[in-house]
């Protein structure tokens, strides 16, 4: 069988830095096409038959080469083999694509808000991807948070699509160190922030997806729901202190 | 197929065996949730059990902290692999509740309901001989929201999704009808020590 829940080998083609503290891992499996905002489940094992499963999110847009991105947990058991062990060439067994909540399609139609705080812009990313290569002119505002410029996943390709497409609209938070661009916000970012930049982009939007901790989730959409965005409109994802 | 230089942080003998398969252990209370915590008023706060469409009974706030308190003490896994040890929740049970509607069970399959229009099924036999609550209390203090407070459905001997946050009624079911992440490709029942993650899983 061969279907989204059935254990598969992948193996590792690229695995690189994306900040000090996040690597993007690039892999080569026989997987069905995702949907932005999907994960894929990744499976280790050690040689005794002790096995460790987690999820990622998949940062690449459908139809590319799945790419995951894996923060370093200092006391985790899995982003340790990501960071200091595995190279590429080396195989590992995922399942999926998982996951029928948090996605987007270009059908889906917009405006779209995106709100990332630190490796909970891997989804989003696929959303960005998605919505860049494809042919719709959903208007797009991607926020993500991130401690400085540095420590923001994919800074470069943001401000380059921002570049070449006026319906997108970028904003960094960096909570430690200066903004990068004019446009940037130096707070930590919470739902009076946040209704603040969707005022100043000038959209309502249609579909809104936050991704982070739960802590940075929880700052980002308490109180956030109001008359004309209301909370079944908010999609969230969060992730825990655990890995 | 053996990761080549993955070992792994294997959990002591004792935590092995409380471990079901494929989950780890962590002091963490992890939050999941498909959309923003609710904010509810206990004021206005009802819960409603019903058979269909039709209500079977109905609790204020005030009205179902009148009912008997129930405590239960231990594991909890949730599906995304962690799993939380010597959790203590206090609530009431599902014998209580229905107990003091005077009911006899409608039909085999529930449905629970959340504010947030989020809903999971679960046979009424994972929920009557002492297995569920509703549960007010975690760790001696009211629940908080991020938790699903006022009043979580508590069900731990399935994965967690299927105890619903924000409770705010059971709805009898002629059939098993699949709730939010059970359409969405996750299993109807989610025992943890089958791995009965996904929708295809034995």
């Amino acid at each position: 069988m061969s279907g989204p829940t059935h254990w598969q080998e992948a193996v590792i083609e690229r695995i690189a830095p994306l900040t000090p503290r996040i690597v993007s891992v690039i892999l080569k499996a026989e997987l069905a096409r995702h949907i932005a905002g999907q994960h894929l489940d990744v499976r280790l094992t050690a040689p005794d038959g002790y096995a460790a499963q987690r999820s990622y999110s998949i940062a690449s847009a459908p139809g590319q080469p799945v790419e995951l991105i894996i923060e370093k947990l200092d006391d985790g058991e899995v982003s340790p083999y990501f960071h200091d062990i595995a190279q590429a060439g080396d195989a590992i067994e995922v399942r999926g694509p998982l996951g029928g909540h948090f996605i987007w399609r270009a059908e889906d139609g917009g405006s779209v808000l995106l709100v990332a705080g630190g490796s909970g812009i891997a989804p989003l990313m696929a959303m960005v991807r998605d919505w860049a290569g494809g042919g719709v002119s959903t208007p797009l505002m991607l926020v993500c948070s991130a401690r400085t410029w540095g420590e923001l996943a994919f800074g470069e390709e943001l401000e380059r699509i921002e570049a070449s497409r006026a319906d997108f609209r970028f904003v960094a938070a960096i909570t430690r160190g200066p903004g990068h661009r004019p446009a940037d916000r130096t707070q930590r970012l919470d739902a009076p922030a946040l209704k603040e930049l969707i005022a100043q982009w000038g959209r309502v939007p249609r579909h809104v997806f936050v991704c982070g901790s739960n802590r940075f989730v929880e700052g980002v959409t308490r109180g956030l729901p109001d008359a004309s965005l209301p909370a079944g409109m908010i999609r969230t994802e969060r992730y825990g202190g655990a890995e | 197929m053996v990761t080549r230089g993955f070992t792994g942080r294997r959990p002591t003998a004792a935590f092995a065996r409380r471990l079901p398969p494929g989950q780890f252990e962590t002091d963490d209370f992890p939050v999941l949730a498909k959309g923003p915590t609710p904010e509810l008023d206990l004021a206005a706060w009802r819960f409603t059990l019903s058979h269909g469409p039709r209500p079977l009974a109905s609790w204020t706030w005030a009205e179902f902290g009148a009912l008997p308190r129930t405590v239960w003490q231990g594991d909890i896994h949730c599906v995304t692999t962690w799993s939380k040890f010597d959790t203590r929740w206090e609530g009431v049970g599902i014998d209580d509740l229905l107990a003091a509607a005077g009911v006899a069970p409608p039909s085999a399959f529930v449905l629970a309901l959340s504010h947030d229009d989020y809903d999971t099924n679960v046979p009424l036999a994972d929920l009557i001989d002492g297995r569920a609550m509703v549960a007010t209390h975690f760790d001696g203090q009211p629940l908080t929201a991020e938790h699903g407070g006022p009043a979580r459905l508590l069900v731990p001997h399935l994965y967690f999704w299927k105890s619903a946050k924000w409770l705010k009624g059971l709805r009898f079911t002629a059939r098993d009808e699949a709730g939010f992440w059970e359409l969405r490709g996750y299993h109807m029942r989610g025992d943890p020590w089958k791995q009965q993650r996904y929708s295809d899983d034995p």
